[in-house]
């Protein structure tokens, strides 16, 4: 199929909101006229979406389509790398983070960030978590064991961490890692967090208990989680992203996506048609 | 609709079984139909018989698209116009299934009809609203096989004339039967025997609706037309 043909701008994309009970929507992130740089090579095209406030949205597409890179830019992580440029804007709660002067710590602790290999930090179960606490707060000790419990009751690790909190954070198994790190990501107490394929190295029952966390924390949280697996994507959000060479193809409810996409090369995706 | 491949062949491969067994699945219902028919007319027990037989190959059928269906569920977790095709096939197979019984149910009742009393006509109106049965069916049938939605709407909007042609029958019927009620049993027969060729037109809407779905992914809306009246059609009895 040639892709020619929508090499246009994207426009917002319209949403039917039937998939929401309350009919109420909050914009929590909104991304307008996105464009991403890597030196050179532009790989994101005019990207226009929203993150809706406490709803889990998720990105999907194939490989290089610039999902993950979409994620990088919502926290500015890719601010750490040379030669990476975002041209556009990306609002949260109405103020753009892509603006010079924004402050990259504040920003990071209101965007929560879990990548695809859990990363615990060679330290303590305790002290992977009190570490970023105590960059932002002063707490007494009885506080932050108290945040710290918390975080890892949030993640549903603290029933297998409360015996060994002050055991290694890489002795734990993947599945709990990465719960550690989604324990550390809402220790801070962040408004959205990014999680970029945070299930591709676990096993099944590891993924499951990832997936009903997610569940679990959208009460509380805006969520954005880029995934490889189209299931977990229909289980586990209320918003469906699909990109594809660097554009946003089609966005709508995940029921919508997955039952009755309206573009042909959404369809030819998640059926498994692609290529 | 033409569809791409599958990266994964083999699922290409079972959504295409799936299709080839409702397919037979179709041929054998309308032979079941035609054979009936005939097994009524002619009064041909022997033919009568062989429908009862052959409607346990379309059961087999239908669980075979049961099993084909489920295990396709599991393997391949089919999503958006696939999903369709899946839930499709088990819908089809259900209303093919149920034309399968209707069938069978004309042919048991071949040895009932004895007697002398055989006016041609009604026959002919049971025969004529078969044909229209059938040229429904088999409609809906290439409307799968295309998957195409205008031609089972069309299906599902022309069941008015045959609901019309069994009104009539209805009221034929009960005029001999007020006539002399020793006609009172061949009548009452032909009666179920019109009812149940009726019964498979409203089966084939409903596979038109079916396929309507799968090629559309949104369910068929708008209200039906609808003339069969039989419900509310009562005779005054005069001596």
């Amino acid at each position: 199929m040639s892709m020619a043909s929508v090499h246009s701008s994207t426009p917002v994309p319209t949403v039917t909101h039937a998939a929401d009970p309350s009919g109420a929507l909050e914009e929590k992130v909104s991304v307008r006229n996105l464009n991403f740089f890597y030196g050179g090579n532009r790989a994101l095209k005019d990207i226009n979406v929203r993150l809706y406030a406490k709803k889990v949205t998720a990105f999907i597409g194939p490989s290089g389509c610039g999902k993950s890179t979409l994620l990088r830019i919502l926290n500015r992580v890719y601010d750490l790398y040379p030669n990476q440029r975002a041209v556009g804007e990306v609002m949260i709660d109405g103020q753009n983070i892509l603006a010079p002067g924004q402050d990259l710590n504040q920003l990071r602790a209101r965007v929560g960030m879990v990548f695809q290999k859990p990363t615990p930090f060679p330290m303590s179960i305790y002290e992977n978590i009190a570490f970023g606490v105590r960059l932002y707060e002063r707490l007494n000790k009885a506080d932050l064991d108290s945040r710290v419990e918390q975080a890892l009751r949030r993640a549903a690790l603290w029933d297998e961490a409360k015996d060994k909190l002050a055991a290694n954070g890489l002795s734990l198994s993947g599945g709990q890692q990465q719960r550690l790190c989604i324990a550390r990501t809402v220790a801070v107490k962040p408004e959205v967090i990014l999680l970029d394929e945070p299930c591709s190295a676990l096993d099944p029952i590891s993924t499951a208990k990832i997936e009903e966390l997610i569940d679990e924390l959208k009460d509380d949280y805006t969520i954005a989680i880029v995934t490889h697996n189209m299931q977990q994507a229909a289980r586990c959000s209320d918003f469906t992203a699909f990109m594809y060479l660097g554009e946003l193809v089609e966005f709508d409810t995940t029921s919508k996506m997955f039952t009755t996409p309206a573009d042909r090369r959404t369809q030819d995706y998640i059926t498994g048609r692609f290529g | 609709m033409t569809m791409s491949e599958h990266t994964i062949k083999a699922f290409d491969a079972d959504l295409q079984d799936l299709t080839r067994v409702v397919v037979e699945m179709g041929g054998l219902a309308e032979r079941l139909i035609v054979n009936a028919l005939e097994a009524l007319d002619k009064r041909d027990l022997a033919l009568a018989q062989r429908v009862i037989t052959d409607d346990a190959k379309i059961d087999a059928l239908q669980r075979e698209i049961e099993e084909k269906g489920i295990l396709t569920i599991a393997r391949r977790q089919p999503m958006a116009v696939d999903l369709r095709e899946v839930v499709g096939a088990l819908r089809l197979s259900n209303d093919l299934e149920r034309i399968g019984d209707l069938a069978k149910n004309i042919a048991k009742r071949v040895g009932a009809l004895d007697g002398d009393f055989q006016p041609q006509q009604v026959m002919r109106g049971v025969e004529h609203m078969t044909d229209l049965v059938l040229a429904q069916i088999k409609e809906v049938l290439d409307s799968f096989a295309h998957r195409d939605s205008a031609k089972a709407l069309a299906v599902w909007r022309g069941d008015e004339e045959i609901d019309a042609v069994n009104n009539s029958l209805f009221r034929e019927l009960l005029t001999y039967m007020m006539e002399d009620p020793r006609n009172i049993s061949y009548c009452i027969h032909l009666l179920f025997c019109a009812k149940n060729i009726e019964r498979m037109g409203d089966h084939a809407t409903n596979i038109a609706e079916t396929v309507y779905y799968m090629v559309e992914g949104r369910p068929l809306a708008e209200e039906r037309p609808k003339g069969d009246t039989t419900a509310m059609t009562s005779m005054p009895f005069r001596n």
